[in-house]
């Protein structure tokens, strides 16, 4: 029973974490004012330029390297046509998704079907000896683990350095941090680049470690349900975790239900993500006061600094 | 000196129109390129992939087959970009058509009763705007995000249709192909054009362009959601309803692509398939931008990305290049038009290197802009 439990509790936070980079990542961005929604883009590209990588060098590690480039590439495009050019976010960012869903299907066609295999990480065989967690981190990959880092840093930039503190005045109020001298467009950038390359991340997470093949379209809406995540999450870090695992939690009920022997037919599990990624964000946002008080508030609007 | 953006006092009409085509033209520049880095001569590659497509008579018959679901959806999708209600999910509204029509075809097929095929129209047409009518209400109601719900809607809609097809609709003699048995001949659009798939979809398009124009151009209902989608709070002021402008704008786009559904399964395929549309769903988001939202520009644009489909299916048998090759050049061309619409409202102009005024920051370098193209 309480084997049972943990393989449920280690599947769930496996099938999370790719959410856990992308939503992190998107948080950041939109932290600073800029609504990208091409993540499911840039995590298609990262999927495929990590799986590629991998496949070509034989080392995980610059697949994820690969993947985390790949994404902020694809967050450039997107910063020059919505922050340099102004161009309506939301407009660049489904052209960005769908462009990106293009890149990934042209330059991933010699790979589709093919899978990866990786040495098992050194790494989690080491954790694994540790008492206690051991035998948690030693099941599964440091990327995992790596994340639950990533959410310390991210918070920890957001609320105790002064950087972070600049980039939610810019997410603010704009104009008041570039009358204060604050380099909007520059900010907005570099949380933009951030964004991408953890969309990347996320997506090389998936072909590498999650299923460890790629197919045309493998990140299958999760790049939207992050998107989706971060107003769940109402611009918290924390919750995006939480999220992005409950997320994991019913994509692995499938697993568990099949395994149990429940006759439910494989598409019925396989579509219970997204009537929850819509469920939650209904009953996040009927609360219309706490969507206000949380967004921030320059949230998609172009900056202009000469007017 | 440096280069910046300096905006028009007027929004430049001449860029209105000529953006669509400058970004067409360097599509073809990057298809130059793609295809001289797949170790083509890049001028022959682009003329074989330009003519032969529609080198005969079935391919022009072809060309016009694909546009017409892009340029029915495409029309459908702009009434609500037009008031910026965000409509992602016509691929599932587009299932739902194939589910609902496919029902009727299947199980009413062998009678051959002529209302069969109006039938299955409407039901697409109702299918698809209910399946739109979810985003609405909780966009309404409950002040959900549109663009999410309604493309996770998608998503379940094509695990729905998955589903059909591989189980109860499956053909018994189809060798367990995931595909359902071949539509009755009464569930078929009558073929306009002999020895083409040409059929009566066709006609569905050019109403819907019509339609469109006068809805958007000549009712006062057209005038509301324009109004909506340049200045919200001045049509607020004015007494426009945003949640009529939502529900208006999502039942347009859900009931064309359902439309589009049943044209796809009565027409071309002429029986159920899990894959019924290739991405029209998304591509028809590309037709109504590139169109610039008008149903004319919309007619060119879903002509322009049809053509794109049928040169990727030949560049895979001519040039040996993937079929996605498509997609790419579809979501490139996007990109493009989005980049150089910014020069409808601005011009660059260039600033001496020693900046004199602290107002005139540089907001796009010379590498940023080359980076873009």
């Amino acid at each position: 029973m309480i084997d049972m439990a943990a393989g449920i509790l280690v599947a769930t936070v496996v099938a999370g974490t790719p959410m856990v980079y992308a939503a992190l990542g998107e948080l950041v961005t939109e932290r600073s004012g800029v609504l990208n929604l091409g993540v499911e883009g840039m995590m298609l590209c990262g999927a495929v330029s990590g799986f590629m990588a991998s496949t070509l060098t034989g080392s995980l590690w610059l697949g994820v390297v690969a993947g985390m480039l790949a994404g902020a590439v694809l967050a450039f495009l997107f910063g020059v046509l919505a922050i340099s050019f102004k161009a309506n976010q939301v407009a660049v960012g489904l052209a960005l998704a769908i462009f990106g869903t293009g890149l990934s299907s042209f330059i991933g066609k010699k790979y589709v079907g093919q899978t990866v295999v990786l040495e098992p990480s050194a790494l989690s065989a080491a954790l694994g000896k540790l008492p206690l967690v051991g035998g948690l981190l030693g099941q599964v990959h440091p990327l995992v683990w790596l994340s639950w880092v990533l959410l310390g840093a991210i918070w920890w930039f957001l609320y105790r350095t002064h950087a972070g503190l600049v980039l939610r005045a810019v997410g603010e109020s704009p104009r008041s941090a570039y009358a204060l001298g604050y380099k909007v467009v520059r900010i907005r950038y570099l949380a933009t680049l951030f964004g991408g390359a953890m969309a990347g991340v996320g997506g090389a997470y998936i072909s590498l470690v999650y299923t460890a093949l790629w197919t045309e379209g493998l990140v299958a809406g999760r790049g939207w349900i992050a998107v989706g995540l971060v107003v769940f999450a109402t611009w918290r870090p924390g919750r995006c975790l939480l999220g992005a695992y409950l997320f994991g939690g019913v994509t692995t009920a499938q697993l568990f239900a099949q395994g149990a022997g429940a006759r439910v037919p494989t598409e019925l599990m396989s579509a219970l993500p997204y009537p929850a990624t819509i469920m939650v964000l209904v009953l996040i946002s009927r609360d219309a006061r706490l969507i206000r008080l949380n967004v921030p508030a320059s949230l998609g609007k172009p900056f202009h600094a000469e007017s | 000196m440096r280069l910046r953006l300096e905006r028009r006092p007027q929004p430049s009409a001449l860029m209105v129109y000529a953006s669509p085509l400058i970004a067409v033209a360097l599509t073809a520049l990057i298809a130059l390129a793609v295809f001289a880095a797949a170790g083509h001569e890049p001028w022959s590659a682009l003329v074989i992939f330009v003519t032969a497509p529609v080198a005969d008579l079935y391919g022009v018959g072809e060309l016009l087959i694909k546009a017409a679901p892009l340029v029915l959806i495409g029309v459908g999708l702009a009434v609500g970009f037009r008031a910026n209600v965000w409509n992602i999910g016509a691929e599932g509204q587009l299932a739902l058509g194939v589910i609902s029509g496919g029902f009727l075809a299947l199980h009413f097929g062998v009678g051959g009763s002529p209302v069969l095929l109006p039938a299955m129209v409407l039901a697409g047409a109702v299918s698809g705007a209910l399946w739109a009518a979810i985003p609405a209400l909780l966009r309404t109601r409950f002040n959900a995000n549109e663009i999410l719900v309604s493309l996770m809607l998608n998503y379940v809609a094509g695990l729905w249709l998955t589903y059909l097809v591989f189980g109860p609709w499956r053909d018994p003699a189809g060798f367990n192909f995931p595909q359902s048995a071949p539509l009755a001949p009464a569930a078929l659009f009558p073929i306009l054009l002999e020895d083409t798939r040409l059929n009566i979809s066709v006609l569905f398009a050019l109403v819907a362009v019509a339609t469109g124009w006068v809805f958007m151009a000549r009712s006062f209902v057209g005038f509301q959601l324009r109004v909506t989608g340049l200045a919200e709070d001045a049509a607020r002021y004015a007494g426009f309803s945003t949640a009529r402008a939502v529900w208006i704008g999502m039942l347009a786009g859900g009931c064309t692509a359902g439309i589009a559904g049943v044209g796809e399964i009565a027409g071309p395929l002429g029986q159920i398939f899990p894959t019924a549309s290739p991405g029209y769903g998304y591509a028809a988001i590309i037709v109504a931008f590139v169109g610039r939202l008008h149903p004319l520009g919309i007619l060119l644009a879903g002509l322009l990305m049809s053509f794109l489909y049928l040169a990727g299916d030949s560049a895979q048998m001519t040039l040996g290049l993937s079929s996605a090759v498509a997609g790419l050049f579809q979501g490139t061309m996007l990109f493009l038009l989005l980049a150089i619409d910014v020069f409808v409202h601005y011009r660059v102009r260039g600033t001496p290197a020693v900046v004199p005024a602290p107002a005139a920051r540089p907001v796009a370098t010379p590498v940023a802009a080359e980076a873009a193209t």
